[in-house]
């Protein structure tokens, strides 16, 4: 009994951190660029939208996960030609893309349906959640771990393959170069402008696919405020990870835990309010970010980039 | 150093820069031999710097040619420099803090195509340091060396890319005199090998000793090209000015008086919150000036900020004038009359972007008549202003001018203008010459002066120990947060104050190197 609860408490963590694991870890290769994006939030619900409607009409799963990932493109491409080109205040824009995002889910959820109706309410293709061969015999991890849906399946890729590319290969070398010091990355003949340009649309794909596991495998179907501020907790998961992909996974499995449990103490008719367990991932995140900065001060070896949210121009005289 | 049958390696025709309201490079011509050290020499603002930034690829020449080895080249970017053999030692170095020598080595090549073997990369950067004398650990990260460590691994990266060319900007700014001396050695081996070593700087001296020929520019124009050996520093010097300097101010014999500031055991902590005073301890008297001499980042800044008030003291005592002011507020500590000219006079001096008026009463905004109450009296301001802007000569279009759009020697004559106007007991100066012109130095350094006369105590801080060695009348040498020693300044030896820099203590033998810091 306590066994099948942990396994299926653990179950549904990794499936909700899913979409937060990707959201996560899409900005933090942004904010390693040294391109701080707010408009998380605002990418995922476009993603998710999107993705749901292009699934929906072509029947197919993959092409709902490709529209979704050019939708982030599109997204993220305005903010990196407001901050790298025009070199607007950063936070500013990424506001902006938020509520942007946010006003256009909506209004394609009413129009994206079949002829034109609202897309609330429709069945479409999904992702679900196949074991893995062998691996699904084991213990308490086979019906968890290895029974997930395969775009969770392919973080368990992405996180390890990330680290490596930032941390051992010349191009990752390049983009921490780009958001620690973009003057002397410029002085090196690295291409500041191109690689902030890049790393913001790159991450912006895997924020919109964040979405797009929303509403293709975790909750599928469409419903406005999907995505129900899971932009913003990535946000803070960043600097939780201190902007570092491996991290990013201890956070997104505590917030995907929490999520968990609360939905099992809802489903088990605790007396608590509803409101009130709902209320918890977002009131952790506020502990996290306080907890986090106070211990980053006493140890004052603070991981954001250097150069994080400041516009860079090569012949500015300061 | 007369004939050279070689072609140059660089020559550079009829450049033209021009920056919003300035024309930085106006036809400038020069041209640097291979295997010869080539000085450009030039006050602030005369163009050195925006010349070998074209040279770099950095900026874009409006007008003019570069022909390098003869061949004509257009130059793009620093990619394009590089790929060139031209590398340059930027005066704020062009390296990534967070990441280790080796990772800026390699930083904008091509040359590993994916993955990056980092023990490869710290093998080659072992034997290049060994082969030119540059020590430095390749697997350190470049937050915890010296500045004198990071000026290698500069050098050295220049060097790890092939560069045929080396551009130094103001290298020895941030050395000890000891350092410079190395530097020296390994910029004689480079062009005993062939390289051309182009040196920026505004020290006569230095040029003096390491050139073979000497480009001297004034106002973005180039003055002459000269062979050292038949040059001289005043004549140098009267090409650079445009007029005959002075090199000395005049200092007048005055007895010190009563203690004025006294610190005990004072101890704080640096911004990484690591140790940055240990233990200092020592007194200023009326009429004296206590110079702080040390290479750059050995707690100078922590010691100006904990005296203002600005940073907490962990332990010990600040005194000034009898009256505890140990971790008091800003504001107490200028109601003692303490005084204060802080390095970065743009951001933590002044305003910007206010005018020269509400810049100048800052310190005196509370006081009648400048203000009544709450309301502030906008005629008194102005006449306050008017008359500091007269007395010290400040060149202003009008008081009410933004102070960012004044030249940086009138900001550092308004900085002190208002700090002077409290009548300071002590002041505290940092860098108050660094980066202004000649004219510029002569009038601040005649101002710390006036004020000795007057009986304020001085604390000056500085970079140039040329300054402290003119102004100070003692010496206390700063080293990694503990007061080395303090010299009278009278007849202190140069190389004596160079070795307790580079953290030798007075009358310990000079071989123990302390270079690296174990921690």
């Amino acid at each position: 009994m306590t066994i099948a609860l942990i396994t299926s408490i653990l179950w549904v963590t990794i499936r909700a951190g899913t979409s937060l694991l990707y959201a996560t870890v899409g900005e933090i290769l942004t904010e390693r660029a040294g391109i701080l994006n707010l408009g998380v939030e605002g990418i995922m619900i476009v993603g998710a939208v999107t993705g749901f409607a292009a699934a929906f009409h072509t029947k197919q799963v993959w092409v709902g996960v490709g529209v979704a990932m050019l939708a982030g493109a599109v997204m993220a491409s305005i903010h990196a030609f407001l901050s790298v080109s025009l070199r607007a205040e950063q936070v500013v824009s990424g506001l902006a893309l938020t509520i942007f995002g946010t006003g256009l889910a909506n209004y394609l959820g009413q129009r994206l349906g079949p002829k034109g109706t609202p897309l609330v309410g429709m069945v479409g293709p999904k992702f679900t959640p196949t074991p893995l061969s062998s691996l699904a015999e084991i213990p308490v991890l086979g019906k968890s771990v290895f029974n997930q849906d395969i775009l969770t399946y392919a973080t368990y890729l992405l996180v390890p393959l990330l680290w490596f590319f930032l941390n051992r290969t010349r191009p990752g070398l390049h983009l921490r170069a780009v958001g620690e010091n973009p003057q002397t990355a410029d002085a090196m003949g690295v291409n500041v402008a191109g690689i902030r340009y890049l790393y913001t649309i790159v991450g912006g794909m895997l924020i919109a696919l964040g979405g797009a596991h929303l509403s293709l495998a975790y909750t599928p179907g469409w419903t406005e405020g999907l995505t129900a501020g899971r932009g913003w907790i990535a946000v803070a998961l960043v600097i939780f990870a201190t902007w570092d992909p491996v991290r990013a996974v201890v956070g997104a499995i505590l917030f995907g835990g929490i999520n968990a449990v609360q939905f099992r103490m809802q489903a088990a008719g605790t007396t608590i309010p509803a409101a009130f367990l709902n209320m918890l991932p977002y009131a952790f995140t506020i502990v996290v970010l306080v907890l986090i900065t106070w211990w980053e001060g006493i140890r004052k070896r603070v991981g954001a980039p250097a150069a994080l949210g400041l516009p860079y121009a090569r012949e500015e005289k300061r | 150093m007369t004939e050279h049958p070689t072609t140059p390696a660089v020559r550079m025709i009829g450049i033209v820069k021009r920056f919003p309201g300035v024309v930085a490079n106006d036809h400038v011509d020069f041209e640097a031999l291979p295997g010869e050290v080539h000085s450009l020499l030039g006050e602030n603002g005369a163009g050195k710097s925006t010349l070998m930034n074209i040279l770099s690829g950095l900026y874009m020449p409006d007008e003019g040619e570069i022909h390098l080895f003869g061949k004509p080249v257009v130059l793009r970017s620093p990619r394009d420099a590089i790929a060139h053999g031209i590398g340059m030692v930027h005066q704020h170095f062009m390296l990534v803090e967070m990441h280790t020598v080796a990772e800026n080595m390699v930083l904008g090549l091509r040359k590993p195509r994916f993955i990056l073997n980092l023990r490869q990369i710290e093998r080659e950067v072992e034997q290049l340091s060994a082969q030119y004398g540059l020590h430095v650990d390749p697997r350190a990260r470049i937050w915890q060396l010296s500045v004198g460590e990071q000026q290698r691994v500069e050098i050295l990266k220049m060097l790890y890319r092939g560069a045929r060319i080396l551009i130094l900007d103001e290298p020895t700014a941030v050395l000890t005199p000891q350092e410079v001396e190395d530097l020296f050695a390994t910029l004689r081996k480079m062009t005993t090998e062939g390289k051309t070593v182009i040196f920026i700087s505004h020290k006569l001296e230095e040029v003096m000793v390491i050139s073979d020929r000497i480009t001297v520019l004034r106002g973005g124009k180039v003055v002459a090209t000269v062979n050292k050996a038949e040059t001289s520093p005043s004549e140098l010097a009267k090409m650079m000015v445009g007029r005959e300097v002075l090199f000395r101010v005049e200092k007048e014999e005055r007895q010190p008086g009563e203690v004025v500031l006294e610190v005990s055991g004072l101890c704080a902590k640096n911004d990484k919150g690591l140790p940055a005073l240990k233990n200092v301890s020592f007194t200023i008297r009326e009429g004296e000036i206590l110079g702080v001499a040390g290479v750059a980042g050995n707690g100078q800044r922590e010691l100006a900020e904990v005296l203002t008030g600005l940073r907490k003291a962990t332990a010990g005592t600040v005194t000034v004038l009898e009256c505890d002011v140990t971790n008091c507020s800003p504001r107490k500590i200028i109601g003692e009359k303490v005084g204060h000219v802080p390095e970065d006079r743009l951001g933590m001096g002044l305003v910007p972007n206010l005018p020269v008026s509400d810049n100048v009463i800052m310190k005196t905004y509370k006081e009648r008549p400048i203000s009544a109450g709450p309301f502030l009296n906008g005629g008194a301001i102005g006449r306050f202003a008017r008359r500091l802007v007269e007395q010290f000569n400040i060149a202003t279009p009008s008081v009410q001018t933004p102070v960012r759009l004044l030249s940086g020697g009138n900001l550092q004559k308004t900085l002190l203008a208002r700090e002077i106007s409290i009548s300071p007991r002590l002041m505290i100066a940092m860098h108050p010459t660094r980066g202004l012109d000649v004219g510029a130095t002569e009038a601040v350094r005649r101002l710390l002066l006036e004020q000795r006369k007057q009986g304020a105590a001085l604390l000056l801080i500085s970079e140039d120990l040329d300054e402290i060695l003119e102004l100070a009348d003692r010496i206390l040498v700063l080293y990694e947060g503990e007061v080395q020693g303090i010299v009278p300044a009278k007849d202190a030896d140069v190389a004596a104050i160079g070795l307790m820099m580079a953290g030798v203590k007075p009358g310990e033998p000079a071989a123990t190197e302390t270079e690296r810091r174990s921690a």
